[in-house]
């Protein structure tokens, strides 16, 4: 790759499809990657998985080490430090594979990602080569320390506290934290205090430090088999070689960590959405009634189709992300002392990619799990079936990493800031749009697979700036107060970039394997935009309605019509036949 | 010890579906893995080389698509792995099958050990691995649940039988088979399958190894597949009971007598 695509670029450029990275380019080893951790939990993890979920001593913490043995916890560990090296994507499959585990793929994803990736990125090469090898063979297990009873979503109020010692050696650390993965069985805790009440620092805290204690299990609706605990600092004495990057800089440890928990929380979802898909799509074939399948009711199909359809969507958008990050990722060179940073700086240049990879692929699993969940009637709300587990799970990944309301607040922010650094050209692109939209529109003619589409979104990302220039203008400063407004120009985000992902996507297998071998990628794209279009238009209806009134409220009304005139297709047919599509591979499919 | 492993790309049977229609396999869209009992072999080896040293390599015959399983064996902790493919070896029976190999494995040259796996799970003969060693005039063990010991020289090894098993003590070289119950194969671990990806793995043809093209392939195969087929569902049986042999008898001709067959 030539030149690296700047992050939020989408909302104002168009990139041709290749240039963005889809799942089929995974390689062979990529593929053999996934094939590998796919093994792993159906023959290691899924017959231990009751005594997961009743977190029986040991198995989570032996499954840890089994996984630590075969290289699986250490993909972002260089091999200095006991990784095993590898490039960012495989990271991202092994994270996508590992959720079809349930449970253990929390206590995977908190272990190797926020727990090990502060000391990974921002450790010091002491600190590094005390921990990064026991956490990479599973010998420890780590636990990310952020959130306090007082201090959710408002990390920074954190109560805790670090005093220095007379004798200059350790902070003395006060204060509780709450709800922390693995904190049962954790061996290193990654927490925050604030130094002398006031300067914001991460700590290193080795869970056999004197003062450290562990509360007792929530008692949790789903993910059962992880541990969530509070985690309790009565003077804990920390030795001050175990401050994380420095002090007063907590902040930039937390916040850019968090940036990857994100995204890899999105890509987690698919593994998760993929399995429910899968038993939906073989349940509705075996299970008879009225004489016949349910499978073959429309209803069911429109159901398995919709499935499908978001987690081809989701499944684009991440791994298009995931393309850049790796891209980005590659510019660096890794041996250097301000390796971490410069990584972490590249996950913070797709802040907003990673934010909208973390509402949408919560939200998709979401409603996939429950779609599931109905398909299988009754025996869905038995514990009989998993599908009754993964609705269960899924549900947690709407709150944490930031809970989807938090996140939909950092993208507006953050392209706003990027708008005024000038790293994204979008008040220039919204005034070049001011002045097209007084000429008469001329859609072009294309008989180009997909056109339509590809011209609908464009128009779509023109509505978008139509609606956050007039909510800039209107408001200027006061807009961080219209959260309304702020989520939902989140929300056309996200369906801009899930859109475009898609579409690229179906392009490029497309142009690199033919109309054949993309027609059902094709026909995922078609039906999505198709049903896109209405909803976002009413999105963008309603946030006018609440900035104009009178004469330029219907200006801009007309403004509106005219790019978001679309002639809708016949969906349900279209979606008849993705769902064939499943039923024949018995699980979710992009390419047949 | 130097142990050569020589293993086979099948279809996951697991996955087949069958064509309810012409009653055979549907292959199309079904992933091909390393043949089950094959691994066991690998792993039979990688023990062997971990407690005595030296060097496994692995060789297969098979399309170009093959390579895939040999990388996987690699990523197990294999040394070195050999492709043997040419469009001369395409048909090959179990006998034409077992001279290639066998040739590959006299141009490897040093060998202790052969192993392979009790079976391949698509076509169930259990034919290759003692051909091989019937080429290369080698003694051979099959069905090998333990090894029990290995030395310079030979192996002490229990071998399944019927209710029980053998204990069989062999001099080296020697061709093992494998059953699945000696071993759990080891997982690929993330190291290994990169470096399985970085590796050139070399691909020999006929020439390369030597094999007279009369008796590779199609050519060199005396047995040849006319048809596969499902066979057709058998009735269930009927069991007959009564007080005594002599009851029975007078039931059993009743039966015959009604279907009219006395
Ligand atoms: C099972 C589990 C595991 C967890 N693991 C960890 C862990 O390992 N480490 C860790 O540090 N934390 C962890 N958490 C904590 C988690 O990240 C927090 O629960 C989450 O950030 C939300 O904080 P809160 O629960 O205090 O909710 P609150 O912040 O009180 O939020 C309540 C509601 O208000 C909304 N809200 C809050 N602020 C705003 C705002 N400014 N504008 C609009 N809406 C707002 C929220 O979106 C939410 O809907 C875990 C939580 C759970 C349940």
């Amino acid at each position: 790759m030539s030149e690296l695509i700047k992050g939020s670029a989408f909302l104002t450029s168009k990139v041709s499809p290749d240039q963005v990275f889809t799942p089929e380019d995974f390689s062979d080893m990529h593929r053999m990657v996934a094939d590998t951790v796919a093994s792993f939990i159906k023959e290691k993890v899924m017959p231990v998985s009751d005594a997961v979920e009743k977190m029986e001593e040991g198995v989570t913490v032996g499954l840890l080490r089994q996984a630590g043995e075969l290289g699986m916890l250490g993909a972002d560990i260089p091999e200095k430090y006991g990784g095993a090296e590898m490039d960012k994507i495989s990271s991202f499959i092994i994270t996508e594979q590992m959720t079809r585990g349930g449970s253990f793929a929390v206590a995977f994803g908190a272990h190797t990602g926020i727990g090990t990736l502060p000391i990974l990125y921002f450790g010091t090469e002491e600190q590094k080569q005390k921990y990064l090898p026991g956490l990479a063979s599973g010998e420890k297990v780590a636990a990310y320390a952020l959130t306090e009873p007082e201090a959710g979503s408002d990390a920074l109020n954190a109560k805790t506290k670090a005093v220095l010692s007379e004798d200059g050696r350790y902070y003395i650390l006060n204060g509780t934290k709450q709800f922390i993965t693995n904190a049962a069985w954790a061996d290193v805790i990654v927490t925050y205090a604030k130094v002398d009440g006031e300067h914001f620092t991460a700590f290193i805290v080795d869970r056999n430090t004197p003062g450290v204690s562990i509360g007792l299990e929530e008692h949790k609706m789903g993910i059962k088999g992880s541990s969530t605990c509070s985690v309790i600092l009565e003077d804990a004495k920390v030795p001050v070689e175990n401050v994380l990057w420095k002090v007063g800089k907590g902040h930039q440890v937390a916040f850019n960590i968090l940036n990857i928990g994100r995204y890899k929380l999105g890509v987690g979802c698919i593994g998760a959405s993929k399995l429910a898909i899968e038993l939906a799509a073989k349940y509705a074939q075996e299970r008879q009634q009225f004489n016949m399948p349910i499978a073959k009711f429309g209803m069911i199909k429109n159901k398995i189709a919709e499935m499908a359809i978001r987690n081809y969507v989701n499944e684009s958008l991440c791994y298009r992300t995931g393309g850049l990050i790796q891209d980005l990722v590659h510019t660096i060179d890794l041996d250097a002392e301000d390796a971490g940073q410069k990584v972490t700086e590249g996950f913070q240049e797709y802040a907003v990619e990673c934010s909208v990879a973390k509402i949408v692929g919560s939200e998709v699993l979401d409603f996939i799990a429950d779609e599931a969940v109905q398909i299988h009637g009754g025996y869905g709300y038995s514990q009989e079936y998993m599908v009754e587990r993964i609705y269960r799970d899924s549900r947690i990944n709407r709150l944490f990493e930031g809970t989807n309301e938090i996140n939909r607040l950092i993208i507006p922010a953050t392209l706003m800031r990027k708008a005024q650094k000038g790293e994204i050209p979008l008040i220039q692109a919204a005034m070049k749009l001011q002045e097209e939209l007084l000429m008469p529109m001329f859609p072009e003619e294309s008989d180009e697979p997909l056109a339509r589409e590809e011209q609908a979104i464009e128009n779509l990302k023109k509505v978008f700036l139509v609606v956050a220039g007039t909510a800039a203008q209107k408001l200027g400063e006061k807009m961080i107060r219209e959260q309304e407004i702020l989520g939902r120009m989140a929300d056309m985000v996200c369906e801009i970039f899930g859109a475009e992902s898609a579409l690229l996507r179906a392009r490029k297998i497309l142009n690199n394997k033919g109309e054949a071998a993309a027609a059902l990628a094709i026909k995922m794209t078609t039906c999505y935009v198709n049903d896109l279009v209405p909803r976002f238009d009413a999105w963008a209806k309603e946030v006018i309605a609440a900035l104009e009134e009178g004469d330029t409220k219907r200006t801009m009304f007309t403004v509106l019509k005219k790019l978001t005139r679309f002639e809708p297709v016949n969906g349900y047919a279209l979606k008849r036949e993705i769902a064939d599509a499943v039923y024949k591979a018995n699980k979710y499919v992009v390419v047949v | 010890m130097e142990i050569i492993v020589c293993i086979k790309q099948v279809p996951d049977t697991t996955e087949v579906k069958i064509d309810p229609v012409k009653g055979t396999l549907i292959r199309e869209g079904v992933p091909s893995i390393v043949n089950p009992f094959d691994k066991n072999a690998v792993e039979a080896a990688l023990q062997i080389k971990a407690a005595k040293g030296g060097k496994v390599t692995v060789i297969s015959m098979g399309p170009p698509q093959a390579m895939d399983a040999l990388r996987e064996c690699v990523a197990m902790g294999a040394d070195e792995a050999v492709l043997l493919s040419d469009r001369a070896f395409a048909g090959a029976d179990t006998w034409a099958t077992s001279y290639t190999l066998a040739k590959a494995i006299e141009k490897i040259g040093k060998y202790d050990i052969i192993f392979c796996g009790k079976q391949a799970i698509d076509g169930d003969t259990a034919q290759v691995g003692p051909g091989i060693a019937e080429h290369l005039g080698l003694p051979q063990v099959t069905y090998v649940q333990k090894i029990r010991e290995v030395t310079d020289t030979g192996m002490i090894v229990e071998r399944a039988i019927e209710g029980g098993y053998e204990v069989i003590s062999v001099p080296l070289p020697a061709m093992i088979a494998v059953e699945k119950s000696i071993n759990e194969p080891r997982f690929p671990t993330m190291m290994g399958t990169m470096k399985a990806h970085k590796k050139q793995i070399p691909i020999w043809g006929a020439a390369d190894i030597n094999a007279s093209e009369d008796l590779v392939g199609m050519n060199g195969s005396p047995t040849q597949v006319k048809r596969v087929f499902a066979p057709e569902r058998r009735g269930g049986g009927e069991i007959l009971q009564a007080e005594d042999e002599a009851g029975v008898c007078v039931l059993l001709v009743e039966k015959l007598r009604e279907a009219k067959i006395v």
